[in-house]
């Protein structure tokens, strides 16, 4: 099973310096902001389960712009009721990652409850136009390179293992500063 | 006021991307913005969803809001201090304020936050105005002008009876 960290870097050769990177509270921004920390990026620092919505509200209002929104399992189950919404709303400019290490590793490692719970299934019965759902870093290549991702709201479901990265840093940009880059980014064509 | 009225002053102050959950209060409200080609509402299922869909517009140059009754003011508490406070956000949250003066107004689940309500945005230190239907504007206005000085969510409260 790939570490969260290769996925993470895998997804981000796969996007376009245009396009805006949502990354979930915890470890999943740390591990972006340390992988690539580009302008297009909104770390979601506080506020875990929050990500998805705002996501779909950008993939809406920006629709020339690729929107990748990159989950955890536990924020995603908190807030689950976004996932329906988004497959009402059908922006095809969207696409949903969840990084499923089955716990809440920014924590400590608590079990979720993902293991007995298929997101992948769940997003498929929700309505996401293309659902797709690896395990492996080959899968997760062959999967971004094959469909066009114009073609969403995609969800697609990675399981990973749980790999904590030795001193990863924290997030060292200021709130308003990550907001202030990212609206700059937007407001860049 | 009448709901046509209501959302001509928003829609005069640029605010036509909402997102929310539906309160009696301003259901007259609810049915003209629906039916308004120049509105776009996204139904949420939640309040903190709601917020989250709507804080988009102030990325790219617009200002959302929300329409939800102040039950779901407890939902929000997160979302406002560790997204909407922290990183600045400015938004409209247009509530209904269901139990208005507390017990014995309104029913039994809304006395508490009925009664709060208020005192729940001062904590935060959330700018908010009361809607009146004899000078809606003015109210408005003084919050939306807070709402950017400050760069911060704000709450316009709606009593019942007050959109028809």
């Amino acid at each position: 099973m790939m570490a969260r960290y290769e996925a993470i870097a895998c997804i981000l050769t796969h996007v376009d310096d245009a396009d805006l990177v949502l990354s979930t509270t915890g470890m999943i921004s740390r591990e972006v902001f340390s992988t690539e920390d580009r302008p297009g990026n909104f770390y979601m620092l506080g506020s875990m389960g929050l990500l998805a919505s705002l996501g779909l509200g950008l993939a809406l209002l920006a629709p020339q712009r690729r929107v990748w929104v990159l989950d955890g399992d536990g924020s995603t189950l908190m807030s689950l009721g976004t996932l329906p919404l988004i497959a009402t709303a059908g922006p095809p400019n969207l696409i949903h990652l969840i990084l499923d290490n089955e716990a809440y590793e920014s924590t400590g490692g608590q079990p979720s409850i993902s293991a007995s719970v298929d997101l992948a299934a769940v997003g498929q019965s929700c309505g996401y136009r293309h659902v797709d759902r690896v395990a492996s870093l080959g899968e997760l290549e062959r999967t971004l390179a094959a469909d066009p991702p114009e073609a969403g709201p995609r969800l697609i479901l990675v399981k990973v293992a749980i790999a904590p990265v030795e001193g990863i840093p924290r997030v060292s940009h200021a709130p308003t500063a990550i907001r202030d880059r990212f609206v700059a980014h937007l407001h860049n064509d | 006021m009448e709901a046509v009225a209501f959302w001509e002053i928003l829609k005069q102050r640029g605010l036509t991307f909402f997102s929310g959950v539906p309160d009696s209060t301003f259901q007259a409200a609810y049915d003209v913005m629906l039916s308004d080609p120049e509105i776009r509402y996204l139904p949420a299922v939640r309040e903190d969803v709601a917020l989250g869909v709507a804080s988009a517009a102030y990325f790219v140059g617009r200002r959302g809001g929300v329409l939800m009754q102040n039950s779901g003011l407890g939902n929000l508490v997160n979302p406002l201090t560790s997204f909407s406070l922290m990183y600045r956000i400015p938004l409209l949250l247009v509530i209904g304020w269901r139990g208005y003066g507390g017990a014995p107004n309104d029913a039994p689940e809304h006395w508490i936050m009925g009664d709060k309500t208020p005192a729940l945005l001062d904590l935060l230190d959330m700018p908010y105005a009361i809607l009146e239907p004899e000078q809606p504007e003015s109210g408005l206005d003084r919050l939306l002008e807070s709402i950017e000085a400050k760069s911060v969510p704000g709450a316009l409260l709606v009593r019942a009876g007050v959109i028809t």
